[in-house]
């Protein structure tokens, strides 16, 4: 248990400082306009983000309040349909990262981005077992095994539309016992041994450490998730809102996710 | 209605004042909700396939954890108001516990039971039941958390009817279980009419335990609340329509609660 977490704090030490070295560079890239400004960040801005940023958003935005000190960043995990509706009821919100695209075109559709859209991470399934696979599983057609106690997400969450993909193009039905609401109640079910395997994202079996084991699939392919961040209309500090987003795109951002199994956009 | 009412209604205005906004805030949020029913597609929209499995299993369910509330908690609520023994204060508020545990903790708590690698779960195995995933894991969440209600609405009123009946029923030669059937429980039907509508309306409304303890499936385990919460991410019009069904159901219950729950005070202050 405390040799990952280990590695995980060293992967991110290193993260924060490969952030650091890129950051002092950016300006020097993006060659500012005559004004002075653009060289201070200041203000503050909220962040609504996937709940499967949860660990890397919170990561990369203490990194980059430490580059930017005159920053503040605000962050509010919760599923992507949530934060959605949150955001086209009125909630305050500088930026969005969503965990697919179905519910950034939500967003985009009432119109309310800054910018377009920038993909900046991709997920793919992969199977979770209890450790030691006490049901034996190998690979995707194991999951149909009759009696199998399988847990995936509803078809109406988009780790469950992956999922429902995923069989379509493998010509395999799944019979699971629970489609649960959400990937962690997935998970959850696997950690406490009560389903012989689940279908969650990569990210997740990497975040769950030694309480689950991973098993990844060929098939997986078939359904990767694209992640899109965007600026909004409203917010109270654009250049905040866009540097943020440059560093989650950029060099430094995109080492955070890779280490905890994100694919590259 | 009652003459005793319509004497003396001293409420002072600010009192008044108070209550209307105390009023509003629990009613506008429901009035908020009935105006975004998309009512063109109301009917549709409750009466799919999926709405009507969840709803069937919600009062499927919630009538069987009714059942073991009744059968259960009945002794419970005879134990703590009859009895007195060492240690009965915190057992109280142990048992109660339920009532003001996140329901969440109490799925959790229901997991390291019952579920596979559970206190009892190697137990079951060997019997051969199996547990998790069942509709049988929704009903003993549902169960979990709707008992307080009729123990703590039983137990209230057995202290109020008080025990004087029974022991004139006791001297005149009753035994315990004559006494129990003769005198006590029907001097507190309508308390447990009432502790038992409270239950169901608990155990329809139940949603954490259920989700961490029993899974979602449609029609073994995915009941009406889960079933919202699940619609809520695709499909917000059905999320709103069996939203107001359960505030429907849940009012008809509540008031019905009103109606039962009369007669046991009235005839508590009549003995009193």
């Amino acid at each position: 248990m405390t040799r990952p977490l280990r590695a995980l704090t060293l992967l991110a030490a290193l993260g924060i400082l490969s952030a650091g070295l890129t950051g002092c560079a950016a300006p020097a890239e993006t060659a500012p306009p005559a004004s002075a400004s653009a060289d201070i960040l200041e203000g503050s801005i909220t962040v609504f983000a996937a709940a499967s940023l949860t660990t890397t958003f919170t990561e990369l935005a203490d990194a980059f309040e430490a580059q930017h000190s005159g920053t503040t960043i605000s962050l509010n995990f919760a599923g992507s349909s949530d934060l959605v509706t949150q955001i086209t009821e009125g909630a305050p919100a500088d930026v969005f990262a969503s965990a697919d695209t179905k519910n950034m075109t939500k967003l985009t559709d009432a119109d309310l981005q800054k910018t377009d859209p920038v993909d900046f991470a991709t997920n793919a399934l992969e199977i979770a077992v209890p450790p030691g696979n006490p049901a034996g599983i190998a690979d995707f057609a194991d999951l149909a095994t009759p009696g199998l106690k399988l847990v995936v997400c509803a078809p109406e969450v988009p780790c469950g539309s992956a999922t429902v993909a995923i069989e379509k193009s493998a010509g395999i039905t799944l019979s699971p016992v629970s489609e649960e609401s959400s990937v962690t109640d997935v998970l959850g079910k696997i950690t406490s041994g009560q389903a012989d395997a689940g279908l969650v994202y990569v990210t997740d079996v990497t975040a769950a450490g030694d309480a689950v084991e991973g098993i990844e699939f060929a098939e997986s392919a078939e359904a990767v998730n694209t992640y899109p961040i965007v600026a909004l209309k409203d917010s109270t500090s654009p250049d905040v809102a866009q540097a943020f987003i440059e560093y989650v795109t950029g060099s430094a951002g995109q080492r955070v996710l890779a280490a905890a199994g994100f694919g590259a956009p | 209605m009652s003459p005793a009412a319509k004497q003396y209604s001293g409420v002072p205005a600010w009192v008044a004042a108070l209550a209307v906004v105390g009023a509003t805030f629990v009613l506008l949020p429901l009035a908020a909700m009935v105006l975004r029913v998309n009512w063109a597609e109301f009917i549709p929209l409750i009466s799919s396939e999926s709405s009507v499995a969840a709803l069937l299993l919600s009062l499927r369910t919630s009538l069987a954890a009714t059942v073991l509330c009744v059968i259960f908690g009945v002794p419970m609520a005879l134990v703590l108001a009859r009895t007195d023994f060492w240690g009965q204060k915190l057992l109280r508020s142990l048992v109660l516990l339920p009532l003001v545990l996140p329901p969440v903790v109490g799925g959790i708590a229901l997991l390291y039971t019952f579920g596979r690698r559970g206190l009892l779960g190697q137990t079951f195995e060997v019997l051969g039941i199996d547990i998790a995933f069942t509709t049988t894991a929704v009903v003993l969440a549902q169960t979990f958390v709707a008992l307080p209600f009729l123990v703590l609405s039983l137990e209230g009123a057995l202290r109020t009817v008080g025990t004087r009946y029974e022991a004139i029923g006791a001297t005149l030669g009753a035994g315990p279980s004559t006494v129990l059937r003769r005198i006590t429980l029907p001097l507190v039907v309508p308390a447990v009419v009432s502790g038992a509508v409270l239950s169901f309306a608990r155990a329809l409304g139940e949603f954490g335990a259920t989700l961490t303890f029993a899974g979602s499936l449609q029609g073994s385990t995915r009941t009406l609340p889960l079933e919202i919460y699940l619609q809520r991410e695709t499909d917000p019009d059905t999320a709103v329509a069996l939203s107001l069904v359960l505030v429907v159901v849940a009012i008809v219950i509540v008031s019905l609660a009103h109606r039962t729950g009369r007669p046991s005070l009235r005839r508590a202050r009549e003995l009193s």
